[in-house]
């Protein structure tokens, strides 16, 4: 049981202090309940669905580990469907219990519980997916697009963590994504290369970053409307592109260009992960280096130190001569580039054309993953991580007969994300100048 | 000190800073500046005159992209330096032709033989204008409030939906059929406006992205209702059954006062006229809309003063919700009207910019409406005609709104006065009251 | 290092804020620069500083001429400010705090932390300060930030060290304490500006006064000179800084708290609080800010529910009710922080004016609100309250601080009161409304009307309060009755101890024995004192 924290000054006479709390804060369930919830979806929704089909108890799922050249393959396997449902829900049930008690003595949960219950429903409900059905389940390659589909997701994190840590909030990411979709798109498509697309998307992105900036900077516009008209104004531009020029003339505006998937020797082969992590397209390794990089730059450089400064406390900033304004806007351009890059995944990232409103709400979701995981680069990882293999899910359990309507599993991201910042998140802290002008 | 962007929500800087060493102008200030010279001002750098500005260097850039997407002209730019005026040419045949269309389609006809023809553009207008007007109320309202509501999208769908449900799945007479079709597309969209408010109202949970999740949701929620039971008697899963013929709004244009006439247009725009009397009510003279402008203003003194912010955030996001929803049955309670997956095309979106347009005032929101309503029936003909897509109606909108919302930028452009900015003479000393 | 402002001019619209301001501090002394709130003395800091470029004038350091660019460029000169209203990130480290501005990197722009930390260390050590250079800003209680801001100052070898209204947030042992500070940074070479409107603080301390008034310098004055001659220069009129007050006819009880406790997360901000305020007196809660009084006052409003203890106003129980319900049951509240939980700003004065009473008779019937009504009250009230204004319809951002306090106290008498809860109610006014507003608590009491003030500013303490209550760490370490005081009132070295924690006994023995600086400066001018 922690005792209350009282802050002493110097010179506090000894025998003032408060004796040991007799009243205490209020017991946070939050956690207890999430965990309660999962383990009785899995109880009555899994289990309880599969052990009243016939022949349940000899039923199995098949896994497949198998995807591009391991080590040592491992062989698909099967389990039985039931037992595995089952032990996974009492898993799920025993982390309540731990979590309830945690609750009750108000301490922290370790983040391995997280894991450990995100690991074991998800598990439970391909089991349960893929129970006494021919096809396998691929987890590899489920990984695998998983990690694809985060792409955009954690580029466009990235850029909101970059943009809201200086203070100024960035909803235009799903127009930066867009365009970035776009320019990849078209200048691949003109010069028949599609690296030149690569460098083509960040420049896109960091134009629709630069007239957030200018205008939320110079004319102190409110920003969330500027993002929300900014993204209007992408779609219809990119809309009124596709319509005219990209139609008229596809093979030289819009044909396809994907870039290459590149795999990393010896990296690439380690059994199950490798594949998933070592054999993707460029895009996905300079995602790798952003999130590493920013997440060091932020907390343990200069540039980091004084963004930080900007979007908590600008006048203070200010006053030890740090350029709040010219800080935000280059910040803020920097955003656009890195959302713009992101949005090369639509397009030559996964080898398509462009199509109207590619980014189908990723910019939002980005967001959403952006406050999950506090404006930190790595828990904005973990959260767009956890979208995109929602988004994954979709596809995987189509091909293998999935039990619900298409249309309701397409839901899931969104609903997933409505919970996340409802539900999960508790009250957090945003930098506390964000979306404030400053002026002097 | 900062002006917030006109029309849009948020809280205000606090302006009295205990060290500042800035008192306000002392009353004896002599008001010398009320001459005419400062009327000129207002007319020709306030408000009316920076939109009209806007839209005009909104439509200027819409014709520069009119010009680039045409082939004619991108041919005559190869030789532009030998034939200058083959691209000049081309160039102003390209926009004139999209704008003369435009305006064909949206007020009035000229080219057409008989008079009902002649004014059904400004008819269409009207009709295209009704959901936009509607909608954008409700995020008007939200706007008073300090909530952004990007969900009108969601809520016209969850609307439509009830509507026609009621519309074709019920059988009643007349009047009664109508009034509860519309409660039902107000009920609908209300449902999906609370669930954004009460979230945010105990979690703090950020309406943007809720109402955005749900705008997501609502899309596939109609495509797999479509697919389901009673919508789907075809079993296409494209267009569920049409509403009765108690359900629909009636035509507005009787038949003795245009012959024959087969105008779009219906009663559903009356409700919008209502719609905006009822908002300017709730805003400028009702006790929930002194909270709502209370707690967008400053939620803080709001809730010093007793308000619950929590109760406004809820209200305001059902009642705009509601208003999206009346939007939805203007697309479903009409002749031969049914549920498509289609239904809220993209008034959601529109609609913001309308009370962007709007100032999020009810009568410039109407204003505003009329005018988007307008260039979407232009843009259609001008689709059709010229083959100029639809999407630069998008374009000049998201152009108006980003400048209208920078006031100081058009006045740059054009070099106009700010009638706010005190005149340019030395300041006078003050002096000492003692 | 002597430092000069040579006419400086500072505009801001239509406003004067600084108007041709001389100032000369020479190396090595202690110069107060006194004005009251308004007057332009952080302008014209802000201009020395870098913050602001002047529209007229010079600043010379050592005869020559300076232009600064911002205040990265007045720091490398030598400048250094310790702000009123801290200039520290909450979320930064004490060492991040410090190294913010000038950050010691190593290759590639990575921070090196050891350097900044070895120089809070040292700096701390030096001065005594006993700062922890991990500990987290906003864990910090307000004297330590203030020492951290010192030390952030002083890291860049400031030569001219200005300090900003720096005892607003101090104990007057603190203050004591931060006295023998400038002393020694004297000693070192240091010049020090020194801004304030506290009179009794430039005599103790500062070598030369400058006065100024409404952005003009008004003269300079000796710290021989009198408090009564002090105020007269800076308010350029004759001030009586006693309330004129009738001896209280205190009730029945009013209010009655009750074992009242309110935590936030682990710490407990105000610890089984008990007290009363009768009906027909000013009880003050006196002490430095960040000891509960905040959230006391907020708790009985109701804006935060406790977490354990009753509050019974009239014998009525007010746990549990809604912020609207105890207004409607009489409270007024005047909040501390006007500009952001008083008045909405962007809302006209009538309008503001009706705030809290929007939805009831006549101004509203059911649902439907009556603008006439509302004028009529605005018309009323305004001129009862003396508000100096142009329009009722204007916005309220165009009143001045003191026309804006008028406007909440308008509002909050306008209906009968059952308790009047004022927080720091003058802070941030001249002097003119500062009087006026004591003058209508006063009258509010003599209504019969129990009066509970949240007051950090002493003066204010002694001249209004019936009683005080002194609070410290959440808890009252003793209440004094005015009237039982003895014919000095009751002694503000005794007030300063109890602030700081000592109960009420000791503090008057203490007190007895050791007389802090502000007091000796008192005694040797009072021989001097004419009024």
């Amino acid at each position: 049981m922690s005792a209350p924290v009282i802050p002493v000054t110097a010179g506090t006479p000894s025998d003032d202090l408060p004796k040991s709390a007799e009243v205490l804060g209020k017991v946070s369930y939050r956690w207890p309940i999430t965990y309660a919830v999962l383990a009785l979806l899995s109880l009555l929704g899994l289990a309880g669905t599969l052990i009243v089909r016939d022949g349940a108890w000899g039923q199995t799922t098949t896994f497949q580990s198998r995807y591009g050249d391991q080590w040592f393959t491992i062989p698909n396997f099967s389990l039985p469907s039931l037992m595995m449902v089952l032990l996974l829900t009492a898993v799920l049930v025993a982390a309540t219990v731990y979590a309830y008690q945690r609750a009750r003595s108000r301490r922290e949960l370790p983040a391995w519980l997280h894991i450990v219950v995100l690991l074991a429903f998800v598990l439970a409900f391909l089991t349960w997916a893929g129970a006494g059905k021919t096809s396998v389940i691929p987890v590899t390659s489920l990984l695998a697009g998983a990690l694809a589909l985060s792409v955009p997701l954690i580029f466009g994190a990235m850029s909101g963590v970059i943009c809201e840590r200086s203070g100024i909030i960035n909803i235009a990411i799903e127009g930066q994504l867009l365009f970035g979709a776009f320019a990849a798109a078209v200048v691949a498509s003109f010069f028949t290369a599609p690296y030149l697309g690569l460098v083509a998307a960040p420049i896109a992105g960091a134009m629709i970053g630069g007239l957030l900036a200018w205008f939320a900077v110079k004319y102190e516009v409110n920003q969330i409307i500027i993002g929300v008209v900014l993204n209007t104004l992408v779609l219809g531009l990119t809309s009124f592109f596709f319509s005219t020029v990209l139609a008229d003339d596809r093979a030289t505006w819009n044909a396809r260009q994907p870039l290459g998937v590149i795999e990393i020797p010896v990296l690439s082969q380690i059994p199950i992960l490798g594949p998933v992590l070592f054999r993707q397209t460029i895009l996905v390794y300079l995602m790798y280096i952003t999130v590493i990089v920013l997440q060091f730059m932020l907390f343990r450089s200069r540039w980091g130190l004084r963004t930080r400064a900007v979007g908590e406390h600008p006048r203070a900033a200010d006053t030890v001569g740090i350029h709040v304004n010219k800080r935000r806007v280059w910040n803020t351009i920097l955003g656009g580039a890195v959302a713009g890059l992101g949005g090369a995944f639509f397009t030559v990232g996964s080898g398509l054309a462009f199509g109207r409103e590619m980014s189908a709400g990723n910019g939002f979701i980005a967001l959403a993953a952006m406050i999950l995981g506090k404006w930190n680069p790595m828990g904005a990882l973990v959260a767009a991580l956890m979208f995109g293999f929602s988004k994954n899910l979709v596809n995987v359990l189509s091909s293998i007969g999935s039990p619900m309507p298409s249309q309701l599993l397409l839901m899931l991201p969104y609903v997933i994300t409505i919970f996340a910042v409802a539900g999960l998140v508790g009250r957090v802290r945003a930098p506390a100048a964000e979306g404030i002008p400053y002026t002097k | 000190m900062t002006q917030p962007t006109p029309g849009t929500p948020g809280p205000e800087k606090p302006v009295e800073d205990p060290d500042a060493s800035r008192p306000g102008p002392p009353a004896d200030a002599a008001p010398d500046d009320r001459s005419g010279s400062q009327v000129l001002r207002q007319i020709v750098g306030g408000d009316v005159a920076i939109s009209f500005l806007a839209i005009v260097i909104a439509l200027a850039l819409g014709g520069v992209l009119i010009a680039i997407a045409d082939e004619d002209v991108m041919a005559s730019l190869g030789y532009v330096f030998n034939a200058p005026g083959d691209f000049f040419g081309a160039a102003w045949t390209a926009v004139s032709d999209a704008y003369v269309a435009l305006f064909r389609g949206a007020i009035f006809d000229f080219r057409a033989e008989e008079f009902e023809r002649q004014i059904r553009p400004i008819t269409e207008s009207l009709t295209f204008a009704t959901p936009l007007i509607l909608a954008a109320l409700g995020i008007a309202v939200g706007f008073r409030a300090g909530l952004f509501n990007i969900g009108a999208q969601g809520q016209i769908i969850i609307g439509a939906i009830f509507a026609a449900y009621v519309g074709f799945a019920w059988d009643l007479p007349p009047v009664l059929h109508l009034f509860l079709a519309v409660l039902g597309g107000a009920l609908g969209g209300a449902l999906w406006g609370f669930i954004p408010g009460i979230l945010k109202a105990r979690t703090g949970a950020n309406e943007v992205i809720v109402t955005i999740m749900l705008n997501w949701i609502a899309v596939y929620l109609v495509s797999y209702i479509l697919a389901s039971g009673p919508f789907n008697p075809s079993g296409t899963g494209q267009r569920s059954p049409q509403v009765g013929p108690n359900a629909e709004f009636p035509r507005l244009i009787p038949d003795f006062l245009v012959p024959g006439n087969t105008f779009r247009l219906h009663w559903g725009f009356v409700v919008a006229i209502a719609a905006t009397i009822f908002v300017w009510w709730l805003l400028e003279r009702s006790t929930i809309g002194f909270e709502i402008r209370a707690s967008g203003a400053n939620p803080h003194a709001a809730r010093t003063a007793g308000m619950s912010v929590g109760r406004v955030t809820v209200l305001t996001l059902v009642i705009a919700g509601a208003l999206a929803g009346l939007a939805a049955t203007s697309q479903v309670l009409i002749d031969r009207g049914s549920l498509t997956a289609g239904v809220a095309a993209s008034y959601g979106f529109d609609a913001i910019t309308v009370a962007l347009l709007g100032r999020s005032k009810p009568l410039g929101t109407l204003l505003a409406g009329l005018l988007f309503g307008a260039l979407q029936a232009g843009g259609t003909l001008m689709q059709s005609i010229t083959s100029t897509p639809i999407d630069i109606v998008l374009v000049v909108q998201s152009v108006i709104v980003l400048l209208i919302a920078a006031p100081p930028l058009v006045r740059a452009i054009f070099r106009l006065p700010d009638p706010d900015a005190p005149p340019r003479r030395a300041a006078a000393t003050k002096e000492a009251a003692a | 290092m002597k430092l000069e402002l040579r006419g400086i001019t500072k505009v801001f619209g239509s406003l004067v804020a600084n108007d041709h301001i001389d100032l000369v501090v020479e190396p090595g002394e202690i110069h107060a620069l006194l004005g009251e709130n308004g007057a332009g003395k952080s302008t014209l800091m802000n201009v020395l500083y870098g913050f602001y470029d002047p529209d007229g004038g010079q600043i010379l350091l050592d005869d020559q001429v300076v232009d600064f660019d911002g205040p990265g460029d007045a720091v490398r000169a030598g400048i250094g400010m310790v702000h009123q209203h801290f200039m520290l990130v909450p979320v930064f480290t004490v060492v991040e705090s410090v190294a913010l501005g000038y950050e010691p990197t190593g290759r590639g722009g990575i921070l090196d932390l050891e350097e900044a930390r070895r120089k809070v260390v040292e700096i701390s050590e030096r001065f005594g300060f006993d700062v922890d250079p991990d500990a987290y800003i906003e864990n910090l209680p307000v004297g330590v930030q203030q020492r951290v801001e010192i030390i952030k100052a002083l890291s860049r070898d400031a030569k001219v060290l200005i300090l900003d209204e720096p005892t607003a947030v101090l104990t007057p042992q603190e203050t004591d304490t931060l006295i023998g500070i400038m002393g020694e940074l004297k000693a070192a070479g240091t010049s020090i500006v020194f801004i304030t409107h506290k009179l009794r603080e430039v005599r103790a301390i500062a070598d030369r006064i400058t006065v100024i008034r409404r952005g003009k310098v008004v003269g300079q004055a000796s710290p021989d000179s009198t408090e009564t001659e002090l105020a007269s220069m800076m308010v350029g009129r004759s001030v009586s800084l006693a309330v004129d007050k009738g001896p209280a006819q205190p009730g029945e009880n009013g209010l009655v708290v009750s074992d009242l406790t309110v935590l936030h997360g682990g710490t407990m901000c105000v610890d089984r609080l008990s007290f009363e305020v009768k009906c027909g007196e000013i009880l003050a809660i006196a002490g430095v800010q960040g000891n509960g009084q905040t959230e006391l006052a907020e708790v009985i409003l109701g804006l935060e529910e406790a977490t354990a203890g009753s509050i019974k106003l009239d014998g009525k129980e007010l746990r549990g009710m809604s912020v609207r319900d105890r207004l409607r049951v009489g409270i007024g509240f005047v909040p501390e922080d006007r500009s952001t939980d008083g008045v909405v700003s962007s809302f006209s004065i009538a309008e503001n004016l009706i705030l809290d009473i929007y939805d009831t008779e006549p101004f509203a019937k059911g649902l439907s609100m009556s603008p006439a009504k509302v004028a009529e009250n605005a018309v009323k009230r305004t001129e009862e309250f003396d508000v100096r204004l142009t329009d009722i319809q204007d916005p309220l951002s165009t009143l001045s601080g003191g026309n804006a306090q008028k406007v909440v106290l308008a509002r909050e008498m306008s209906r009968p009161l059952r308790l009047l809860v004022a927080s720091q109610p003058t802070r941030g006014l001249d002097v003119g409304s500062i009087e006026f507003v004591h003058n209508r608590i006063v009258a509010e009491r003599d209504r019969q009307t129990p009066v509970l003030i949240v007051s950090t500013e002493l003066d204010e303490v002694l001249a209004l309060a019936d009683r005080v209550a002194v609070m410290y760490r959440g808890r009252i370490v003793g209440i004094i009755d005015a009237a039982e005081a003895g014919p000095g009132g009751i002694s503000r070295d005794v007030l300063g101890l109890m602030m700081a924690g000592v109960p009420h006994e000791d503090a008057v023995a203490q007190a007895a024995t050791h007389q802090s600086r502000l007091a000796e400066a008192d005694a040797a001018a009072d021989g001097k004192d004419l009024s």
